[in-house]
Parts: structure tokens; sequence; C-alpha cells
């Protein structure tokens, strides 16, 4: 049973990990988690940290694999985090999911739990005025144990290089805008899961080959169980029935978007470093386009992109869905 | 005279006891029942929370499942506490430790005072009106339920099942008549005691203990063999999902709250601390008058379940992907295809949209990239033209477009030459108007002027891409509707599809052109179709020319009914 495969597998690559800071005492246990792989995404983490904290998250998991930017010194400050530390080689842990998988088996049983990378950020309908605790409160009493979203690329009006990211800011201010509506779905017969593509990568990287567009479904809430797992990042789960976060009998699941701050300057140089690495899906493919793509400097923004206002604004496009909580 | 309240809670018990306080300081006692097996240290926090208050009491203790009689033994058990305990009280109010009044208390007091005997109970005859949510109507009544349905479902389920299947049906003892409602209640002390001291309360206990959702129908049932006054309609604010869940309160809905008629909202999240704050702070305003229209909550909750089980129509997102069949229309609003026409007319995008008031694409599936109206290089919601990107999946643009254009009337040129992607979706898709000349394709091979030997093969697979996709408009479960001229019929009447077209597909408002559009050359294509024949390549789907009464070369040249577009769906 591949379920069993992949769990064992994340059993065996424990043995990579190392606690740098140990905090899981403190969690309660009606506590909501976050996990996350970092590799020197220093700026990034500030941010990220803040907006979990107000949304709701009570602990942070982090697996820092090879980062020499201060990231992880920082982390292990932070009176909320767990900080391991790996030297092993992302893809062979199917990009940080078997390690991320073993420390929700460890932890996470029976917590509502966010699996992110740190650029994700996770809008539902209501955040601005129902906390993260209020959304799997509901998802509790409706029999709900997954969340969808989908992975809205957001970017800067011109090219990357423009504007400068600062340690701290919302990436949303240099980079609000994002494509409405050129997604397509289809199904993933074998798990059960959409498979949605398209947005500004597959408009401006992935034109001649849309089939390689990176996919844009994502499951990042669950009400974790240890019988369950990852299968790729967070795009799809066993068992199975995880992966309905979709009606299909005509009518709406309350879903949401996991806003992508992908594309700021510092890709520019993380694309470089990853051409070299070789270390991502596909051999980092993707980043080859956008290495090829940053250093001529065209920018993502078209004529027809839109601007982030609220996720009122994404429900009314049809991104995201209130389903029935109201 | 004054009301006391009894109050169910398991768990959020802060919450319970906040509301508890709230209620006895104004003089308001309060017994609160909190079930057995919420556990021991929260049930002592909760005591201690109140220890001050001396007209705040509690309940014995009784394990507690949804929809079972335990839930009526432990509110008649601490009504019947409270009734002991307070003698001067008129009414008597259930309500539940996620309960918050939405009024003040001393206008709740007040309403009651001035209404002494009335029971507030919502009471109906389930034979009659369709109270139920989604759940067990009748059978409440005439089947027994000893399994908790949430921690025993399966037997559950078994056992109704087994009743259904057997026919087995219990009694109704003859005196009552059974009736429900909501299980938040506000009777007065003269009903309750004679609910409570009827002489036959054993034969109801008996008939209740084994009823499904007891709470619901039992105060309800007797209510009506007992008082003289009911009003039936419960005091507390209850909204239900589409499965009969209560739906929850935010901070967000403090404004409908403040504007319902209602004394007291079910349920509120615990966590929602503006509401707790606003209606039990010391800085409590004072609501109106509750004659505001309630409709901002009521049209709330019910789009919440439009949207969950119908969804909007046309939208395919991470929330919704439903299965062929399911899609409550394909795309978002009406759309026309125009096949062949431009092969025909001259100019004829520019007719369109000045005529009919349509945003007019060209050829949106044209093999070399996707032909925006003017020539646009991207389209709403970041569509671009890459012939490779829409290929993909070109259902999924062509639902895209629909949708991100909502409120704009769409257009779009459509030829054999096309990527034909879109066929099976056109045809079950009511929101399609389809307007097609058949063997219009043939027009540009004549006035390419190439030797027939050249472009045989060429308009055989034109010929081919065509035929299968009109012989799936007609097909009899097509939802399209389709109109559809041969190009013989076309020639001899050119003007006649712009005529229907301007009648039937006018966008209201738009200004009618008084000018057709001009037909392009096309004197010699019947000897260019015949040359076609004589080469051993039938055009059939160009119709029959010369001799309209001829036998027709082919049954798929019939041609729909000679009136206007046809609305397939209405057959």
């Amino acid at each position: 049973m591949e379920r069993r495969r992949l769990q064992v597998r994340g059993v065996r690559k424990r043995r990579e990990l190392t606690a740098v800071a140990d905090r899981t005492r403190l969690i309660h246990p009606d506590a909501i988690l976050a996990f996350c792989t970092i590799r020197n995404e220093k700026p990034r983490l500030p941010y990220f940290l803040e907006y979990y904290r107000s949304l709701g998250v009570e602990h942070f998991f982090f697996v820092d694999n090879g980062s020499d930017d201060g990231g992880p010194e920082y982390l292990a400050g932070e009176p909320d985090v767990s900080l391991w530390h790996t030297d092993a080689w992302y893809r062979d842990s199917r990009f940080g999911t078997d390690w991320l998988n073993w420390l929700k088996f460890r932890y996470a049983h029976k917590h509502w739990t966010l699996t992110l990378d740190p650029d994700e950020f996770l809008v539902y309908p209501f955040c601005d005025t129902r906390p993260l605790p209020a959304l799997c409160h509901w998802l509790d009493q409706s029999g709900i144990r997954s969340f969808g979203t989908l992975l809205l690329d957001m970017y800067p009006r011109g090219p990357l290089s423009d504007l400068k990211y600062c340690e701290g800011q919302d990436p949303f201010e240099i980079a609000p805008w994002f494509d409405a509506g050129n997604y397509t779905i289809d199904t993933n017969p074998k798990y059960g899961n959409l498979w949605i593509q398209g947005g500004p990568r597959a408009r401006v990287y992935f034109e001649d080959e849309p089939e390689e567009a990176p996919s844009l479904n994502k499951i990042p809430l669950v009400r974790w169980d240890r019988k369950y797992t990852y299968v790729s990042s967070t795009h799809m789960l066993l068992p199975r029935g995880l992966n309905q976060v979709y009606d299909r009998a005509g009518g709406e699941k309350a879903s949401g978007c996991l806003l992508h701050a992908k594309f700021l300057d510092s890709l520019i140089d993380k694309a470089a470093e990853e051409v070299e690495r070789r270390q991502h899906f596909a051999r980092g493919r993707e980043y080859d386009a956008y290495y090829k793509r940053g250093q001529t400097g065209d920018g993502l923004w078209c004529n027809w992109s839109e601007r982030l206002t609220g996720w009122r604004q994404l429900e009314t496009l049809g991104l995201m869905s209130k389903g029935n909580w109201a | 005279m004054s009301v006391g309240f009894v109050m169910m809670a398991h768990n959020a018990l802060h919450r319970a006891g906040q509301v508890a306080r709230h209620l006895a300081d104004h003089d308001c006692p309060v017994v609160i029942h909190v079930d057995r097996r919420t556990p021991e240290a929260d049930f002592f926090a909760l005591v201690e929370l109140v220890r001050d208050k001396k007209n705040i009491h509690f309940a014995p203790r009784i394990a507690c499942d949804w929809g079972t009689w335990s839930l009526v033994e432990a509110s008649r058990g601490a009504a019947q506490m409270l009734l002991d305990l307070a003698p001067d009280l008129n009414h008597i109010s259930l309500i539940s430790g996620a309960c918050l009044p939405i009024k003040p208390v001393d206008q709740i007091v007040e309403y009651l005072h001035a209404h002494p005997t009335t029971d507030f109970i919502e009471s109906v005859t389930i034979s009659e009106v369709p109270w139920i949510q989604d759940g067990l109507g009748e059978e409440r009544f005439s089947m027994t339920f000893p399994f908790a349905w949430k921690r025993q479902k399966r037997l559950f389920d078994l056992w109704v099942d087994l009743q259904r299947r057997t026919g087995i049906k219990r009694r109704i003892p003859a005196v009552i008549a059974p009736h429900m409602g909501s299980q938040w209640w506000c009777l007065t002390r003269k009903t309750l005691e004679n609910i409570f001291n009827d002489p036959e309360r054993a034969t109801f206990d008996q008939y209740f203990r084994k009823a499904w959702i007891p709470d619901e129908s039992y105060y309800a049932t007797l209510a009506r063999r007992h008082s003289d006054t009911i009003e039936s309609r419960s005091l507390t604010l209850t909204k239900f999902d589409f499965q009969g869940k209560p739906h929850l309160f935010y901070d967000d809905h403090l404004t409908q709250l403040r504007h319902a008629s209602h004394f007291f909202a079910r349920k509120v999240w615990p966590g929602a601390r503006k509401l707790y704050g606003a209606f039990l702070g010391p800085k409590a305003r004072l609501t109106d008058d509750g004659r505001a229209p309630q409709i901002g909550l009521d049209r709330v909750f019910s789009e919440a379940v439009a949207r969950r089980t119908r969804g909007r129509p046309g939208l395919l997102m991470a929330g919704r992907f439903p299965n062929e069949g399911f899609e409550n229309h394909v795309t978002a609003a009406p759309y026309a295809v125009f096949h062949g026409f431009d092969d025909l007319y001259a100019d004829f995008q520019i007719w369109l949209s000045e005529t009919i008031g349509t945003r007019a694409h060209g050829h949106l599936f044209a093999p070399e990239n996707v032909e925006f109206a003017h020539g646009q290089a991207g389209f709403s919601g970041c569509l671009t033209t890459s012939a490779a990107l829409r290929d993909y999946n070109p259902e999924s643009f062509l639902t895209n477009l629909i949708w991100n254009t909502r409120g704009e009337h769409q257009s779009f040129l459509f030829s054999p030459r096309d990527s034909q992607g879109i066929s099976k979706l056109l045809a079950r898709d009511p929101n399609a108007v389809i307007a097609a000349i058949s063997g219009a394709w043939a027009l540009p091979l004549f006035r390419s002027g190439l030797p027939i030997e050249k472009l045989r093969a060429k308009a055989a697979r034109l010929q081919r891409r065509e035929a299968a996709h009109l012989t799936r408009l007609r097909e009899r479960r097509t939802r399209a509707r389709v109109r559809i001229w041969t190009l013989a019929e076309v020639l001899e009447n050119p003007t006649e599809p712009l005529n229907i077209i301007q009648e039937d597909l006018s966008v209201p408002g738009a200004a009618h052109a008084q000018t057709l559009p001009e037909n392009l050359p096309m004197e010699g294509i019947d000897l260019f179709l015949q040359e076609l024949r004589n080469a051993g390549m039938n055009p059939y789907t160009a119709g029959s020319f010369g001799e309209r009464n001829a036998p027709i070369v082919d049954a798929n040249t019939q041609t729909q009914a000679p009136e206007v577009l046809v609305n397939q769906d209405k057959r």
C-alpha cells in the first residue's frame, strides 16, 4: 500500500533530522500547527511568522535544509518555533515532504495542521474578521477534514529586479497583481484530487509546453491524523478521501487561496542558485525558465492583471468560495 | 413576576458562564445543566466562575447524547429545579450555552411581562409543514431510536433501515398529536407545571423516550395539550444550513444581529469576542426596536445554502468541479457561435458587433493563435493568444472566457479549419447559440484559385471535421440552440441568416445596423463544387445547387426546422 510505503519512508528519513530547538512541550491539545521547510529564506521569515501568528497559528515547525544566511539562528530564538536541521538532499526527501511527514506523524496527531512554503500565505473566506480557529472550528462542526486552495501566483508590475523586498515587509505591497481567470482544471484519477494549472507562470514561462506548467492545487490545511501522509508537496494526500475538497454535484465547497509571494527580486538570485543545485521538482526546470526570463527582465504583468484588494474580491472572481460558511 | 433561564451547556463553558452571569446580574435566576460527559475540570472552572452569584444554580448532571431522550430529561430536571427554587417566576426560558442575548435583558423581561399568559414555543404539525431541513420526518414518531446517532452511527442506520423494510410502526398515544419545533422555548409556569404533573406523564415518557430528537417534539407536543395561548415562534434566532446543522454567528454578523427581532441568537462561535463584548459588555449598546427587517441575515444564510448546493453556474475552481451532467449550466452566460459566416460575408465581425451589441471575437480557436476582438494580445482574466495554451484545455479556455466576461455578451467565429476541441462542450451547453452555414469552408478554397487536385484532400478533411461537429449539434441530447443552413440555401437567399441573427440575437439596447454586410465574391462556386464532385470528393454539407427540389444527397444535409433558432431544450 502506497500510504504505508510513504509513511515508512518518512519515518526512515527522520534520521536525517537533528533538533536545533525543540519547544514541542508547549503545544496545547487544540493548537493549530504550521510546518515548513526553508533554505536561505531569512528575509521572508519575519513577515511569515507575523502573518500566521495573527491568524492564530500557535506553533511553527521548521526544517532548515542547510541555510547559511542566519535564518536558522533567527528561528531558534523565537518562542513559538521548533527547528530541525538537515544537510541531506532536498530532492531525495521528495522536496521536503518526507521530513515534514515524519514531524507531523510525531507531533501533529489530532491537530489542525498547515503545511506551507515560506512564500505561501493562506487567504480564506472572512479571514479579515474570523481567525483560523474559527475556520477550523467550523470545519470540525461540518465534519470536514481538509481544506482546499488555489495557489495564486502574485507578481509586481514590471521586472522583478525593480522593487526591493525588505525583511519584514508585506510582500503583497510590492507584488499585488494576479491572473484572475486563466486556470485549467482536470482531475487526477489516481488520487482523486483536482489538477489545476495556469496563471502567470503557464502564461509566460510555459506557453509552449503547458503540460509542464506547475500544479496550483494545494491542500495545506488538514485535521491531521497519524494515518495521513502527503504524496507530493501539498498537492495531494492519502487516504484519497482527503483530496475531495471540491464538490462534484454542482455545488461549491468552501475553499481558499494560497497567495504565492514567489516573484520578488530575491527570486533572481535564488533561480541562479537552484539552476546550479538541481534540487527542485523536475530537476528545477521551472527555475531554468525563471533564470532565463528573469535576466532579460520581462515582467509577468499584463494589461489584464488584477490588483489584489481582499478576500471578497477573490471570492467574487471565483478563485475561492465561501461554500456554506456564512 | 419575572423570567428565569434554564441553560444547557456542554462545551465552551467560559462563554456559558459569561452569559449566565449577565442574566443573573439582571435579577434573572439561572439553572445550568452541564453534560455529564464534559470534563470535570471544565465543570469546576465554571462553578468557580459563577460562585459569587447567588441566583445561579447547577442541575444534577446527566450524560447527554444529541438527538436522544437524555436531553429532555436534563432540561426537565433543570426546569423543575428552577420552578421550585424561584416560586415567583412566571416564564421559564430554555437556552443553550452557545446562546447570546442580543437584546437588553430588561427588554426581554418587559416583553414577557406584557404577555403573562403566552407560551413562546415553535410548534408545528409534521404532516402539514416541511419543517425539517435534512433528516427524518414523520418517521421520527413512528419508529424507535435506541442508538446514539453521533456515537453509534452504523447501528443507528441499520436499525432505521430494518424498521423501514419490515414496516413495523409504533402507536402514537391517542391523546396527543405530535408537533415539533425549535427546542429553545419560553413557557409559562402554568404550562410547564401542567406538563410536569400530567397524569399520563408516564405514558408520554415511555413514548418520547424512543422517539428521534425528542427535545424538538416533547415540549412542542405537550404544550399544545396544556397551553391556552401558544405563539408558535422561538425567541431564539437559529439558522440551519443545508445539512440541518445550525449556522454559527461571528463578529462580522454584529450589525445584522442588532437588527434581528429575536431576543437570543444561537449558535455563537466561542471566539467571537466582539459579539460577546457588544452584547454583554459594560457598554452594551441599546439596540433598535427590532422592527427593522431581518432581510440581512435571512439572505446571507439562504445564499450560503444556494452556493453550497447549486454553486455559481459556469464556474470551475478549487471547490467546484462538477461531473458531466451536474454543471447547472456549463458556462456562465449565453454566447453565440457563427460557423462559416465570415467565409461568406465581408467584415462580418464588425457588422456583428454593430448590429447585435456583442463582443465579437474572430476565430478564437484558429490553429495559429487566438483571435480576440480588435486583435488584442490578451483578454479578460489574462487569457492569451497562445494556441498551445488554449488547446491544452480548450473547454477550460471557453468556460474561463465566458466566466471572465459576465455581463457582456460574447460571440466568436468558428469553422472546420479551427481546432475542434470545444465541439462536445458546445453541444451540451444550453448557453450556446450556434448559427452555422454548412459547406462554407469551400469558399476560401474556391477563391484560392488552386487546381482541384491540390485542394481535394484538404476539402475532404474540412468536410469530415464539419460533419462530425454538425452531427454532434444535431443529436437528440444536444442542449445548445442550433440553426443550420447549407451553403446552397444561403446562396439562394443571402440575407435570411443575417435577418434571423438580427432579430433573434440582438442584445437589448443594441442599435440595429441598417446595412447588411456585403457578400464576398462567390460567382462560380457551384461549378467549383461540381468539379470537386467530379474529382471524387462529394461536398455534401454544402447542400445541393440549382435544383432545390432534387433529392437530398445525404441525410446529414437535412436542415433543422425552418423557423428561428430552435431551442432544442424545449423539446
